[in-house]
């Protein structure tokens, strides 16, 4: 009983960043909150503080990009998720891990299904994630992977659309579109695992 | 869900991407490079801003194709277009060159003074102006997927925006405080179906992004709209009728992101340069607010 109740406790006491300089921050924030789990709206640098997982969300890459420098984050955020933080980048976040952090080694192609008309639904797996639902939202996809250890996590019509390389997921689609929580469910075992080894190594 | 469903709920997304950005009114490729480069979630794509159209009078009609493919190649972020109130043919072509959104805006002079585009006939998405919660659903009825307030456009005034945003916030407070017997009776009062009306009451808010617009001049107008509920900010002459747009345009994106941040926005607002001049409400002859309700 009591070991039961010291687990509840640690999951409680994690804290999950979430970008919050534009776009659809609020629809990671209320999945997270769905789970169980405590959030901050990440605007500036000191935000950026005692939090065990970052999730960058969708929107608009060129202006998450530009805010993130001209609010002073942007090598406090590539210098935790270099040094392991976890991290859930979503569309807009996939191209700024990509091609802006530089932190996950793949080539992004923006705009790859062409303007609004091209947006799409549709259902794939993603890694053991069976029959997953998609929205695709002037979506990029992956065409390179640069690096042996990225592991490709899911290919919609022979493309790229969501990759993982250790502690960080990049995906071309929207989880937080949808009801299902199993990816971010997925991102927080990677958290979980990340901020008990944390522990352990300072203990 | 069928494919005119999933088409919505694709175009809603699109506009909750948009979401805490700042929509900026461009009238070359030019301009629009400048609205990227200062951090514009959107550009909306127009021969005149509205200060202009004000000054010109006549009748002001959907941009020419050829000046919006120019814009749509130079930019990477989404491209909107206005067509006339009622237009559908305007959309048809808007839709035809692939626009990402259409504004079907009370800036332009109305082609109809009784019915709306039916945009559920449509693929791409529409955003439509509102003065209250009334108008806003009725727009989301005929199958908008943003609603942004009127304001009263090209006037650098700020008060129409202000009054719409607070008006539709107050409707939208009233409705969830209403018992569930009573909703019925407002959605005849509002001209909505009822569907709507009881969104409304469970979610306390629209079913769709709603962002401000309408007079918006300064990196303080933005946070003000911001902090008043609004979900992100389109603005229009405000940008390129000032003195120094690059540094205006991402002192207010900043702002838009920071909207609670005062010492923030004070750094932001200094040396802007000249605003764009601004005329009051009471100093126009075309109410544009006024047009398609």
């Amino acid at each position: 009983m009591s070991i039961n109740l010291h687990d509840k406790k640690e999951k409680q006491e994690l804290k999950i960043g979430i970008l919050a300089v534009q776009g659809a921050f609020v629809e990671h924030k209320k999945a997270m909150e769905d789970l169980g789990v405590s959030c901050v709206l990440i605007r500036n640098k000191k935000d950026l503080d005692s939090i065990d997982g970052i999730i960058l969300p969708g929107g608009e890459s060129t202006v998450q990009g530009k805010l993130i420098r001209a609010l002073d984050m942007f090598s406090t955020i590539q210098n935790k998720i270099n040094e392991g933080l976890p991290v859930l980048g979503t569309c807009a976040g996939l191209i700024l891990l990509a091609s802006h952090l530089e932190t996950l080694p793949v080539s992004v192609k923006r705009n790859a299904y062409g303007r609004q008309l091209g947006s799409f639904v549709t259902n794939e797996n993603v890694g053991n994630i069976k029959d997953y639902p998609m929205v695709f939202i002037r979506a990029p996809y992956i065409t390179e992977t640069k690096n042996d250890a990225v592991e490709i996590l899911s290919i919609v019509d022979k493309n790229i659309v969501g990759v993982k390389f250790g502690n960080q997921i990049g995906l071309s689609f929207h989880p937080e579109m949808t009801d299902d929580l199993r990816i971010h469910k997925e991102f927080l075992n990677i958290v979980e695992e990340y901020s008990s080894i944390k522990q352990d190594a300072s203990a | 869900m069928s494919n005119q469903n999933t088409q919505y709920e694709l175009n809603k997304g699109l506009a909750q991407m948009l979401k805490g950005g700042v929509i900026m009114d461009v009238t070359t490729p030019e301009q629009a490079k400048i609205a990227e480069e200062a951090g514009a979630c959107a550009v909306m794509a127009l021969e005149r801003i509205p200060a202009d159209i004000r000054a010109a009078g006549g009748v002001s009609r959907m941009s020419d194709p050829k000046m919006i493919k120019g814009i749509q190649e130079a930019v990477s972020i989404p491209v909107m277009a206005k067509c006339r109130i009622g237009h559908f043919v305007e959309a048809q072509i808007l839709q035809a060159i692939e626009i990402d959104y259409i504004d079907e805006s009370e800036v332009l002079s109305p082609a109809d003074d009784i019915y709306h585009i039916d945009k559920t006939e449509f693929k791409v998405p529409f955003v439509c102006g509102a003065r209250d919660l009334g108008e806003a659903l009725r727009r989301i009825n005929e199958g908008a997927s943003m609603i942004r307030t009127k304001g009263e456009p090209g006037t650098g005034d700020v008060v129409q925006a202000v009054r719409h945003m607070r008006k539709m916030n107050s409707e939208i407070r009233k409705i969830a405080s209403m018992s569930k017997d009573e909703l019925f009776e407002e959605a005849k009062q509002l001209r909505v179906p009822y569907e709507y009306v009881k969104y409304v009451h469970d979610n306390s808010k629209l079913p769709v992004v709603n962002f401000a617009a309408g007079g918006v001049a300064t990196p303080a107008d933005a946070a003000l709209m911001m902090q008043l509920g609004a979900e992100g900010v389109f603005v229009g002459s405000g940008i390129f009728k000032s003195g120094d747009p690059k540094k205006r345009a991402a002192a207010i994106v900043q702002a838009v992101t920071n909207y609670k941040d005062a010492e923030l926005i004070a750094k932001l607002s200094e040396d802007l340069g000249e605003a764009m001049v601004g005329i009051n409400p009471s100093e126009i002859k075309i109410i544009m607010e006024e047009r398609g309700q």
